[in-house]
């Protein structure tokens, strides 16, 4: 059997991991991005890129835990500078029962004292008596992931074109990825968008080696380390379809957030706001949903990063026909 | 029970905030029997009214929808959100917020008669967010107010009902008044000692959305609702000091 000739539509990172994995295997793929650039319409160019399976359980179905843990084993081998230093999760004493709430609901991880966070994170000693400590999680940098991946993909002979703007019915190819998020609401009328708000500062007096998630009834956070002291603060979660700037709220709340985290980022610089709309379902899973010659992959919804390699894999699985008839049809699992 | 003019058959009324996905929310509401949600506009507008997708998911839920100020800190923010809800969702139900303190979320009750005074003026049914405070409801009542709402403990907190005394003197003052209890409750037994208390109904949010199965848990709360209200129809006995026994002594064999 020859193989198909598949044309991926999105260059983010649901259609960039989709786009290696069939490279991988040997499929003939291009890429088509409404975008001049890597990111420049892409809500994953704005996403905290953590890694974070068991942390997410306490707010999402198990079943992305379940495939997000795909993405501790694919994005090492894709992205070499992926870091598997884990996630520390902190409350201020006053939130403590917050912290119970999220250890009742998550999984694989160990309860960390004083000591231990300070051995952690040497510049959050002192600053918080209780934590959790998720060893085995990872993170990234989303936009240093997007640029490699699209440079391997270069490597491999897989095209990005940019400046093109097509909907799934009139491309010329075997097979069609769309991978458009929100969008793709043209085709998924059952797509919902949820804003998301982020800033990144730049700070040289605290050092992060891993996500700080930090716990609060009303506003939870958490800041990424990224290169040359940069920190990715996010993110707030509106029900609304709406990429406009971030409001003087949002950015009050994550910048006291961080500030509640240490007194540093008070004196930050700040680098970027960032706004974009998160692609989900109603019931906040992702969807594989074949239509004739076209496969949707949408709704990952805050779990771009996380969640991107399982659907990508089950994309290539069944675009090169390799087990069509295990597949769900309009679901991932 | 009659808010407004309207008859209402569950007297659990269920917020819309904090669930896992909008799949779960609409399961607890189906599982809570609920006839009333409520609905925050303030965080989820903008300035584009863009939370079209969840308002749409909301009114897709077949049950009457009563918005609400939350997140408001002035009486021009909320009579404006208010104003806002109106046009949304096409009813001049309002559930008034005027918060006055960021930490405990308590309200502004002065701003809330205020702003209750001007909805009300302006064709609005208001159910406003308030304390336990006597004065205060009496002031609300005479802003135009037909329902109340007093809270049980600060929202979210799920900390139950913080002040017997003062929700019982509330309920000894105006028999006739809905009353519903507004935020603090945690747990089924809280929302079924309010309805003992007697009071019409109960409005929750955060104690089904962020339980392990939400869906479960609007179950239990509607049951726990229905039970408080059975056992308020029902006259409780008093509590007293003295043990006294259910069988007689007198006859009973004696071992002496």
């Amino acid at each position: 059997m020859s193989s198909p000739r598949v044309t991926v539509i999105g260059a983010g990172v649901a259609g960039l991991v989709a786009a290696t994995e069939l490279a991988g295997r040997g499929v003939s793929v291009e890429v088509i991005e409404r975008a001049s650039r890597i990111g420049e319409r892409a809500c994953s160019w704005f996403a905290g890129g953590m890694l974070a399976p068991w942390c997410e359980q306490v707010n999402a179905e198990p079943t992305v835990s379940m495939l997000g843990q795909i993405a501790l084993d694919w994005w090492p081998r894709h992205f070499p500078a992926t870091r598997r230093n884990g996630t520390l999760v902190v409350a201020p004493p006053r939130d403590a029962s917050e912290l119970v709430h999220f250890a009742r609901h998550a999984e694989r991880f160990e309860w960390a004292d004083t000591t231990r966070i300070g051995e952690l994170e040497p510049d959050l000693r002192g600053r918080f008596r209780k934590a959790l400590f998720f060893a085995e999680e990872a993170h990234l940098d989303p936009r240093q992931a997007l640029t490699a991946l699209a440079g391997s993909l270069a490597d491999m002979g897989v095209p990005i074109r940019f400046d093109t703007d097509a909907s799934p019915a009139n491309i010329d190819a075997d097979h069609v990825l769309d991978c458009r998020g929100f969008a793709a609401r043209d085709t998924l009328t059952e797509l919902r968008g949820v804003r998301g708000e982020m800033v990144i500062v730049r700070s040289k007096e605290i050092t992060l080696s891993r996500p700080v998630r930090l716990l609060h009834p009303r506003f939870p956070l958490y800041v990424v380390p990224r290169a040359d002291g940069l920190f990715m603060i996010g993110a707030t979660m509106l029900e609304r379809a709406d990429s406009g700037p971030v409001t003087a709220r949002s950015a009050v709340e994550l910048l006291n957030g961080a500030y509640a985290l240490h007194p540093a980022f008070g004196e930050a610089e700040i680098v970027e706001f960032g706004v974009d709309v998160r692609p989900a379902f109603a019931d906040n899973l992702p969807r594989m949903i074949r239509r004739g010659r076209t496969t949707c992959l949408n709704g990952l919804y805050r779990h771009g990063f996380l969640l991107a390699p399982a659907l990508a894999r089950q994309a290539a699985t069944a675009l090169c026909g390799m087990s069509l008839e295990n597949l769900h049809e309009d679901h991932c699992q | 029970m009659d808010l407004y003019g309207v008859e209402i058959a569950s007297r659990l009324l269920l917020g819309t905030g904090k669930y896992p996905s909008p799949a779960i929310m609409t399961e607890a509401v189906t599982a809570s029997g609920t006839g009333v949600v409520t609905v925050s506009l303030r965080r989820e507008s903008g300035s584009q009214r863009s939370g079209q997708d969840f308002w749409a998911m909301i009114r897709g839920l077949g049950v009457r929808i009563l918005p609400n100020t939350a997140g408001c800190y002035s009486v021009k923010e909320a009579v404006t959100t208010a104003q806002m809800a109106r046009d949304v969702f096409g009813t001049s139900w309002i559930k008034l917020e005027v918060i006055g303190d960021a930490d405990t979320l308590q309200p502004d009750v002065f701003g809330l008669v205020e702003a209750a005074t001007i909805l009300a003026g302006d064709g609005f049914e208001v159910f406003p967010y308030t304390t336990e405070d006597l004065v205060v409801a009496e002031r609300l009542l005479e802003a135009g107010c037909r329902v109340l709402m007093p809270w049980a403990s600060p929202i979210g907190s799920g900390k139950g009902l913080n002040n017997v005394f003062g929700l019982r003197t509330l309920r000894a003052h105006f028999p006739e008044v809905p009353l519903i209890v507004d935020a603090g409750i945690g747990l089924p037994s809280h929302a079924a000692a309010a309805m003992e208390l007697g009071y019409d109904a109960v409005l929750l949010n955060t104690a089904v959305a962020l339980a392990g199965d939400p869906t479960a848990m609007a179950g239990a709360f509607a049951k726990a609702v229905e039970a408080g209200r059975a056992a308020y129809l029902a006259a409780p006995m008093e509590p007293r000091d003295m043990a006294a026994p259910s069988t007689p002594m007198i006859g009973k064999a004696s071992l002496e």
